[in-house]
C-alpha cells in the first residue's frame, strides 16, 4: 500500500469511528463545549500572561525587578 | 510588598485546581490498567464476556477521560498569570516536561484511545489489545514528566541560576528526569491510581450485586479489581516508604509538620495520632535506621548537629545568607552593564549564596512551618484510608473467590460507600504534598509571596468563583453521564 493509500485509511479509520459513535457524541459536545470555555473565554479574558508581548530582555528585565523590590535593606 | 490576601487567593485557586485536575486522572491511571486486564483475559479465553466486561469499564474510561481532558491545562494558564515570577524564574527547566507530556498526551492518547474505542472488530484483537494497553502507558508516561515538573519543586535539581537572564537554565537533563524525588512520586502516584480504579470497579460491581443484576459480570470484574488494587497498594507502600526517606533527606520541614515533631533527635518516634507513639519507628521510617537523626521544626529553625556531628544551620543563619544573595542580585543587575568588574565580584557572592536565595525573602524564621495540623491529619486520613482500603479489597477477594459475594449485602454497601473514600485519600495525599513544602514554591529558591503575579485580589477572587463554578457544573455533567452509563449497564445478560 502506498503512503497515501495508508494515510487514506487512517483517516477513513478516524471519519467512520466518529460516524459510528453513539454515546461518544454527548462526550465530544462536552469536550468541544469545555475547550470553548477555556480557551476562548477564560485564556482571552482572564488568564492573559502577564509576560505576553515581551522581549526575553524586558521579561529578564521585569521579573528581575520584581524580585528584587521586594528585598529590605535590614 | 504584596498584599497576604493576593497570595492567600492564588494559592488557593491553584489548589483548587490542581485538587479538581486529580479527581480525574487517578481514575484515567487505574481504570486502564483494570480494562487492559480484562481483555487480556479476553484475547486468551477467547471468551465474549469478558469482551463485553472489558468494553463496559473502557466505556466509564472514556466518560471519566472525557471530562477531565485539558483540566490540566488550566493550571499551566495559571502560571503565565497568576505566577508570572515563578514561570519565568524556572520556565527553562519547568517547561521541558510539560511540553514532553503534552506532545506525548496528544500523540499516544489521540491514536490509542482511537483504536481502543473505534477499533473493535476492525483491527485485529492482538493490536487492539496493544492498543488499549498503551492507552494506559501513555497516560502513565503523561503522568511522569507532570511528576517531574513538580518534583523539581520539591527538589530543584540539575541547574545553574544566570542572573543576567533571571532564569534557571537546565544543566543536566537526566538530573531533573531521574530526580530521585520524582522516580518514587511517579510510582506512589501511578498506583495510587491503581487504588482508584480498583475501588471504583469493586464500588459499581457492588451496587450491580445491590440491585441482583449481572451477577457474573459483577464478581469476575469484582476479581480482577481488587487483584489490581492488592498489587496497587502494596506497590504505595513501598513507593510511599521510599517517598518518606526523600522527604526526610530533601524536605525535612515537611516531614516534622507530617509527624507535629517539635523537638526531634534519634530513635524519633511516629506518632498514630496525639498521644499514641511507636518508639523509634519514624527514625525507621525517615533513615532506614533506628538510630537515625529526624529533626524537628524547632531544630530546623534553631539548628542542630545530627548524630553523625553535622552542624545544620538555622532559619536565621539561612535567611542572612538568602538576604546576601538578594542585595547581590540587585547590586549585579545595576552594575553589569556600567562597571562589569565590580558585577563580577558581587556574581561570586551571589552564587555563593545561590542555596539560600529564597530565604531572602523569609522575614521570621516562624515563617518557614507550614500548617502543621492540616498535614498532619492528612498525612493520617491518607494511610487510614490507605489500610482500610487494602482491608477492604482483600476482603472482597476472598468472598468473590468463594462465591459468596453476591450474598453479602453489608460488604456490598461498605464496597460502594468506600468511592469517595479512595478519592479523599489521593487528595490528602496531595495536600501533604504541596500544603507540605509551602512557604516554598521551589524548595528554597523561591516562596510563592516572590513567585505570584502583581494582580489585583479581586481579579484572583474573580477566576477563583468562575472555576468553582465551572468545575462544579462539569463535575454534575460527568456524574450525570457515568450514572446514566452505570444504570444502562453492560452488555452482558442479566444471567452472566
Amino acid at each position: 500500500m502506498s503512503i497515501k493509500a495508508k494515510i487514506a485509511s487512517v483517516a477513513n479509520f478516524y471519519i467512520q469511528g466518529f460516524r459510528e459513535m453513539t454515546w461518544g457524541r454527548e462526550l465530544w459536545v462536552l469536550i468541544i463545549l469545555k475547550l470553548v470555555i477555556l480557551f476562548l473565554v477564560l485564556r482571552l479574558f482572564f488568564f492573559k500572561p502577564v509576560l505576553a508581548g515581551q522581549t526575553e530582555e524586558q521579561k529578564s528585565d521585569f521579573v528581575g525587578e520584581r524580585l528584587t523590590e521586594q528585598i529590605t535593606d535590614n | 510588598m504584596l498584599e497576604t490576601a493576593l497570595i492567600d487567593w492564588s494559592r488557593a485557586q491553584f489548589a483548587l485546581t490542581a485538587c479538581y485536575h486529580w479527581v480525574f486522572v487517578p481514575l484515567t491511571l487505574g481504570l486502564a490498567i483494570v480494562m487492559a486486564v480484562m481483555e487480556t483475559i479476553y484475547v486468551i479465553k477467547k471468551d465474549e464476556f469478558w469482551k463485553n466486561t472489558a468494553k463496559f469499564w473502557m466505556k466509564l474510561f472514556g466518560i471519566n477521560f472525557a471530562v477531565g481532558i485539558a483540566t490540566g491545562i488550566i493550571l499551566e494558564f495559571e502560571f503565565g498569570t497568576n505566577f508570572s515570577n515563578y514561570s519565568w524564574f524556572v520556565g527553562d527547566i519547568f517547561g521541558a516536561p510539560l511540553a514532553i507530556e503534552g506532545i506525548i498526551a496528544f500523540f499516544i492518547e489521540a491514536t490509542f484511545v482511537a483504536v481502543m474505542f473505534f477499533g473493535w472488530d476492525k483491527v485485529g484483537k492482538k493490536f487492539h489489545l496493544a492498543s488499549t494497553w498503551l492507552t494506559g502507558i501513555g497516560a502513565a508516561i503523561s503522568a511522569i514528566w507532570i511528576l517531574v515538573a513538580n518534583s523539581w519543586m520539591q527538589h530543584p535539581v540539575g541547574m545553574e541560576f544566570n542572573p543576567d537572564t533571571v532564569r534557571h537554565e537546565m544543566v543536566d537533563f537526566w538530573a531533573v528526569a531521574l530526580n530521585p524525588v520524582a522516580v518514587s512520586k511517579f510510582f506512589h502516584s501511578w498506583f495510587s491510581g491503581w487504588m482508584t480504579g480498583s475501588i471504583f470497579v469493586i464500588g459499581v460491581s457492588c451496587w450491580y450485586l445491590l440491585k441482583k443484576r449481572q451477577t457474573r459480570f459483577a464478581i469476575s470484574s469484582i476479581s480482577v479489581a481488587s487483584i489490581v488494587g492488592i498489587i496497587g497498594t502494596f506497590a504505595v507502600m513501598l513507593s510511599g516508604d521510599s517517598s518518606g526517606v526523600h522527604v526526610a533527606k530533601y524536605q525535612p520541614m515537611k516531614l516534622a509538620a507530617a509527624e507535629g515533631l517539635e523537638d526531634g533527635g534519634p530513635r524519633s518516634p511516629f506518632s498514630i495520632v496525639p498521644g499514641i507513639e511507636i518508639p523509634g519507628m519514624l527514625s525507621i521510617l525517615a533513615t532506614h535506621d533506628i538510630d537515625g537523626y529526624v529533626p524537628g521544626i524547632n531544630d530546623l529553625l534553631y539548628g542542630y548537629v545530627d548524630s553523625d556531628g553535622v552542624e545544620h544551620p538555622s532559619a536565621e543563619v539561612k535567611i542572612y545568607k538568602g538576604k546576601t544573595a538578594l542585595k547581590a542580585f540587585r547590586a549585579y543587575r545595576k552594575l553589569k552593564d556600567t562597571n562589569p568588574q565590580a558585577a563580577e565580584k558581587v556574581r561570586e557572592v551571589l552564587d555563593e549564596n545561590m542555596d539560600c536565595f529564597g530565604y531572602g525573602y523569609i522575614n521570621s524564621p516562624e515563617e518557614l512551618v507550614p500548617n502543621v495540623p492540616l498535614i498532619y491529619w492528612s498525612f493520617r486520613i491518607m494511610v487510614g484510608l490507605g489500610s482500610f482500603l487494602l482491608l477492604l479489597m482483600v476482603v472482597v477477594l476472598f468472598f468473590s473467590l468463594k462465591g459468596k459475594i453476591q450474598n453479602m449485602k453489608w460488604l456490598q454497601w461498605i464496597a460502594l460507600l468506600s468511592i469517595p473514600l479512595v478519592y479523599l485519600a489521593g487528595q490528602a495525599g496531595w495536600v501533604v504534598a504541596e500544603a507540605g513544602r509551602q512557604p516554598w514554591a521551589i524548595e528554597g529558591l523561591l516562596p510563592v509571596n516572590a513567585a505570584v503575579s502583581s494582580l489585583s485580589v479581586g481579579a484572583v477572587q474573580t477566576t477563583f468563583f468562575i472555576f468553582v463554578a465551572v468545575f462544579t457544573l462539569f463535575l454534575a455533567i460527568e456524574l450525570r453521564i457515568l450514572f446514566k452509563a452505570i444504570v444502562k449497564g453492560p452488555e452482558t445478560t442479566d444471567n452472566e
